[in-house]
């Protein structure tokens, strides 16, 4: 594929250009056009996993249901991102995550936005917690921090997030960055002043040498130091006094 | 085994293979592939060789695969001197000393052969080989010949053409039957372009369900871009009930091999890669000793032939998730990872395996290669019909007379297959509907008994042709049973990658599960057609998409079973037990006491002479007292 070329495509009625490469979805959002999303964020790349992107895309003669997230833009293409097909979808998505995370409020906000209600056939399980599944916790760790302390566990409907064999993962170094990332804000950090725990394990904070703060934890700035060179004596100054 | 340089070693290596097929002394062979040795071929084949060691008789014992006629396994092949080649069929090791009598005798005066063989068929050579010469005596006419055997009447073998016949472990028994020489026309005196258009004339289409054009696909990924390609075969076939690609692994290896090895000089790939289920250690086996041999006479490696093609073959094997038969999760579980699938927005000819062009086929389709490069693009679309040229292989299992393996010309009416081939349905039960295409397939019901057996004609049904799984069933089916079963194999298989197939098959089962519970309610079919709409379109890859299509078929063409289970609370087909409900007939029932001595909750009672009672709070309709009854007064309703 050749980027930095530009293609011309219609998305729900509206002309628009877009360099090649781009997803659908970035080029709806750049233009406004409002798609729903679970699993996708900027920091990690698309896997197309929640499905709720979905969008119905008319190439030549055949027309058929993609993942806005992954799809690439085509000349000529005619994307419809909210016809009844995709409605179906999205209603069918939505309705089955409610029922695996009843908890949800990030869940039961979007599906009213997108006015759709629960399916009462659908009995409510009470194992799953608040976790989509969506991966972007499995996808940070992986790619941008770069530890892989944790990983999907199983498969189909047993399978989870967690650390291998449900274990304190030593490689884990407690920064969080799955936390931030999880859309529904499943996964529970707490942090006790010198302490952080996550993923069953207990994290020392490192105080700033300047302000005192605890601000990150010990293991994340060894971390950092080993992969950068930087020595730890001037890692320990937080952000805000640097 | 030495080098094989020149076409001069090669006719060596096949006269050296024609006297193990055809041979000058006497040989048995005994069918040990998994579905022989699973009838007790294994017993029959070490009875085989403590008996000739005991008698000390100049007999060679030899291996085969599976031929396909599984129902009558274990079979032991005799080929003597001049006569027909006869299969002895469900042999046991207590047969062995009659059968090994009559072959010292040489007559065949006590067990009868199944049938006998009169000739070799030496496909892609394009020739016939006799057994025997000059005409044949009495008692071996008498002995069925197999073109005149119902199972193998309409059947042509061409993916399965050695299965059965050849010694999977021998080089030499391959290339006698044409191998290798395929390999040697295209390396010697084709061009890589020539190789794909020859493939493109013959329609080949993929056996592993899609159905797409093999020649395309190998163009397509021989265009894209990138020094390093890969070539891959999928072995690694998971619906229940089929096993043909297994059958092709373990009985003959090296067509998979040779087809394989064309296609990378055709794509212009270095590199192949069998993926293949650990749960199939026979055919890992097999597959390994023939890359071995191949390597060894320089198939595979440098230089190949002179050619200056180089390739190298590989075999991955997976831990038997479903999902790994779907390409791109199979390419991610080869690269290591937990096979998941992607969206393929991207084909895998341009970016597969490590993100680089790769041309994946299964199994069947790599097996056929050989064959049309030898025979010609011509003579493969003279076999089969319209757009779908060349044979199918499927297995016949289920509720039918001759379960096996069968390789059929595509076109043939589905009543041949089950009618004639299959032998129809045992004990005089009505044909109700064939599942075809596995899990991701659908039920053709009896109105569809003269559809034509091809990509098309089944798709266009509902159904797909997939992998080649064919499960009959009969009148005490149920369909919604099925679908169930069906289902509940695709949730426990699905990836739980995407929402839709993660979570919507897991409560496609649980609606399926209540109705055949006597829980349906209203709105729950109509649910289940919303929702499997839902699938199709919103489904991560074609494992997701089509895990609704059992429930779609058998709502297409059974929708009245499930108006029966949810409004009516009746199970027609009599299987779900909370629905049904056993009873004695008065007017029938003899009172001799057989059910009531059977049945495991002592449920039944009554006098002896007098008529018996079902106890309904105690009984568990588990059916044992309606089997049992020799004058049919228990009836289900």
């Amino acid at each position: 594929m050749k980027v930095g070329e530009m293609v011309n495509f219609i998305i729900d009625g509206k002309k628009v250009e877009a360099e090649e490469g781009a997803t659908v979805l970035q080029v709806a959002r750049a233009n406004n056009i409002p798609i729903p999303t679970l699993c996708c964020h900027e920091s990690v790349s698309p896997t197309g996993s929640c499905r709720m992107c979905v969008v119905e895309v008319k190439k030549g003669k055949r027309t058929r249901i993609v993942t806005s997230c992954l799809y690439p833009v085509d000349e000529g293409i005619v994307v419809d991102t909210n016809s009844e097909r995709v409605k179906n979808v999205r209603k069918l998505v939505m309705q089955l995550l409610m029922a695996r995370c009843p908890e949800s409020d990030v869940l039961q906000d979007m599906a009213k936005e997108l006015g759709i209600e629960k399916q009462p056939a659908f009995h409510p399980e009470t194992d799953k917690g608040k976790c989509v599944l969506c991966r972007l916790c499995v996808k940070a760790c992986e790619d941008v921090v770069g530890v892989s302390a944790i990983g999907l566990v199983a498969r189909g409907k047993k399978k989870a997030v967690g650390t291998p064999f449900a274990e304190d993962s030593m490689v884990c170094i407690g920064c969080g960055a799955c936390a931030y990332i999880c859309p529904t804000e499943h996964i529970v950090m707490e942090s006790f002043g010198t302490r952080r725990k996550i993923w069953g394990r207990t994290f020392k904070m490192q105080a700033c040498d300047k302000c005192g703060r605890y601000f990150a934890p010990v293991d994340q700035l060894k971390f950092i130091s080993q992969k950068t060179g930087t020595p730890m004596t001037e890692l320990a100054t937080c952000i805000s006094c640097k | 085994m030495s080098k094989i340089n020149t076409l001069e070693d090669l006719n060596k290596a096949a006269k050296r293979g024609l006297e193990a097929i055809i041979p000058s002394k006497t040989k048995i062979v005994v069918g040990v592939g998994t579905s022989g040795i699973a009838s007790g071929a294994q017993q029959v084949y070490d009875a085989l060789a403590g008996e000739i060691k005991k008698r000390k008789l100049d007999i060679i014992l030899s291996k085969t695969g599976a031929m396909g006629m599984d129902c009558i396994e274990p079979l032991v092949d005799v080929l003597q001197p001049n006569k027909p080649r006869l299969a002895y069929s469900k042999m046991t090791a207590k047969k062995v000393p009659e059968v090994l009598d009559q072959i010292v005798k040489g007559a065949v005066d006590g067990i009868k052969p199944a049938y006998r063989m009169d000739e070799e068929d030496f496909i892609c050579l394009d020739e016939k080989k006799p057994y025997a010469k000059g005409p044949l005596s009495k008692d071996l006419k008498d002995i069925p010949a197999i073109g005149s055997v119902n199972f193998y009447k309409k059947q042509l073998k061409l993916a399965t053409r050695n299965c059965g016949m050849i010694n999977f472990e021998s080089i030499d028994e391959y290339i006698a039957k044409g191998g290798y020489f395929s390999l040697y026309k295209a390396l010697t005196k084709m061009k890589p372009d020539q190789i794909i258009d020859e493939i493109i004339a013959s329609g080949l289409r993929g056996r592993g369900g899609g159905g797409f054009p093999a020649g395309v696909k190998w163009q397509t990924c021989r265009r894209a871009h990138g020094d390093i390609k890969y070539v891959i075969c999928n072995g690694d076939e998971g619906d229940p009930g089929a096993y043909m690609d297994r059958s092709v692994m373990e009985g003959d290896p090296h067509s998979v091999i040779e087809g394989m090895i064309i296609g990378a000089y055709a794509i212009g790939a270095n590199q192949g890669f069998i993926y293949v289920r650990n749960e199939y250690p026979l055919a890992v086996a097999n597959l390994q000793r023939a890359i071995g041999q191949a390597r060894e006479c320089g198939f595979i490696g440098k230089n190949i032939l002179g050619s200056g093609f180089d390739f190298d073959l590989k075999i991955g094997k997976g831990a038997g998730a479903f999902v790994c038969g779907e390409s791109t999760a199979l390419m991610t579980s080869l690269e290591g990872k937990a096979g998941e699938p992607r969206a393929k927005y991207i084909h895998t000819v341009e970016h597969g395996l490590w993100d680089r062009p790769s041309n994946l086929n299964n199994v069947e389709t790599w097996a056929n290669v050989p064959a049309i490069i030898s025979r010609g693009a011509k003579w493969f679309t003279s076999i089969g019909c319209k757009n779908n040229s060349g044979t199918k292989v499927f297995c016949l299992v289920g509720k039918i007379n001759n379960i096996g393996m069968v390789e059929i010309p595509m076109g043939i009416p589905l009543k041949d297959i089950i009618y004639e081939i299959g032998g129809g349905i045992p004990g005089g039960k009505k044909f109700k509907a064939v599942q075809t295409g596995g899990p991701s397939g659908g039920c053709l019901p009896i109105e569809l008994i003269d559809i034509s057996v091809d990509f098309d004609a089944l798709w266009n049904a509902g159904s797909m042709m997939g992998s080649g799984g064919m499960i009959v069933m009969d009148e005490t089916t149920c369909m919604v049973d099925i679908a169930r079963y069906f289902i509940d194999f695709l949730e426990f298989e699905s990836c739980g990658k995407c929402v839709p197939c993660r979570e919507g098959v897991q409560r496609m089962n649980e609606i399926l599960q209540d109705i055949c519970d006597g829980k349906g309610k209203e709105g729950d079919i109509e649910l289940l057609e919303s929702m499997s709409k839902g699938l199709v379109d919103g489904a991560l890859c074609a494992l997701g998409s089509t895990a609704a299509n059992p429930i779609l078929s058998t709502l297409k063409y059974f929708r009245n079973e499930y108006i029966a289970h949810v409004r009516d609370k009746k199970c027609p087909a009599g299987v779900c037990k909370a629905l049904i409900r056993f009873s004695i007939v008065k007017d029938k029932c003899t009172g001799c006491g057989v059910c009531l001595k059977k049945c495991p909750s002592e449920c039944i009672s009554g006098e002896k002479k007098k008529v018996h009672v079902i106890d309904q709070t105690k009984c568990i309709k588990c059916g044992v007292c309606k089997e049992s009854c020799k004058f049919d007064a228990i009836i289900v309703e």
